[in-house]
């Protein structure tokens, strides 16, 4: 791969600065942070999120990658993303502590990163039959879906709407999703 | 799975972490437990086949824990989630 640990810092400083953000200001975290960054990008092909365990299937993982889905409501709420990479102005500042951030990844699509690759599909269960034990936590399918934001309009097609929306920053519950009916004519 | 063991005067709890080899968090965990010179026992999971990861994602859920890195586990009972000082600190009778 070609691009280097200040490739990968030059492109969070220029998504901080898009979205207000900085990077924190702590040399040494900075710099395991972004090396983490670049092993996950030459490994999986994308650079996903450091701190938490990827799957390498990119559709299970790109809720993930950096900049994450939850980067946004962390760093509103705590003042930091879950890594503590992005920090609002009064931690890089040094006005507030860094603080630890609870993780906010739902914990159904954090077990697919473990069975992303090893579990075959469960078998179709017969009807009337209790759930096997070993199938409690099966795979959660994965279905996206098409959302629009009705503040500005924008539409995204994917499993769940956005924190966030990236053009108008609504809020989520701003999005709705669009039943579309297909038609087929013989 | 490959489990790695960081030796030290200080042995008197089982310390057993999960971690991720990307992690900056999970790396200053070792390095804090090192500088206390506490010993213990480690797994990379990022590095572990898929068969391993499933093994450890029960483990950690089993034992009340998440799947967030580091995962401290103390004696086999208490578990520490993320990097925490003050946790670790008074776990570990430090
Ligand atoms: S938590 Fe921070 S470093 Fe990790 S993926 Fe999200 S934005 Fe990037």
């Amino acid at each position: 791969m070609t691009h280097t640990i200040e490739q990968t810092r030059k492109r969070a400083e220029a998504d901080a600065k898009t979205f207000g953000y900085f990077l924190v200001n702590d040399a040494e975290l900075l710099q395991g942070l972004m090396e983490g960054l670049k092993i996950n990008e030459d490994r999986y092909g994308y650079p996903s999120c450091p701190c938490r365990l990827a799957s390498g299937e990119f559709s299970f993982d790109r809720d993930i990658i950096c900049p994450c889905d939850y980067r946004d409501p962390d760093v509103a709420e705590y003042g930091t993303c879950y890594c503590r990479l992005y920090v609002n102005k009064d931690i890089y500042e040094g006005k507030k502590e860094l603080p630890s951030v609870p993780e906010r990844r739902p914990i159904a699509k954090q077990a697919r990163a473990f069975q992303a690759a090893s579990t075959p599909k469960p078998a179709q269960k017969k009807e009337n039959e209790p759930p096997a034990a070993e199938e409690r936590e099966e795979l959660v399918e994965l279905i996206p879906k098409l959302w629009y934001c009705k503040q500005c309009g924008y539409v995204v097609f994917r499993e769940d709407p956005p924190y966030v929306c990236p053009i108008c920053k609504a809020k989520k519950e701003m999005f709705t999703e669009i039943k579309t009916k297909v038609k087929f004519f013989s | 799975m490959n489990i790695s063991k960081v030796t030290g005067k200080y042995n008197n709890h089982k310390v057993f972490l999960y971690t991720l080899s990307t992690c900056v968090w999970c790396k200053m965990t070792k390095q804090y437990l090192k500088d206390n010179s506490v010993e213990f026992e480690y797994v990379d999971v990022d590095l572990c086949t898929e068969e391993d990861k499933e093994k450890i994602r029960r483990t950690i859920q089993d034992k009340g824990g998440s799947l967030s890195y580091p995962t401290t586990i103390v004696d086999d009972k208490k578990v520490i989630t993320g990097f925490r000082k003050d946790l670790l600190k008074e776990a570990l009778e430090l």
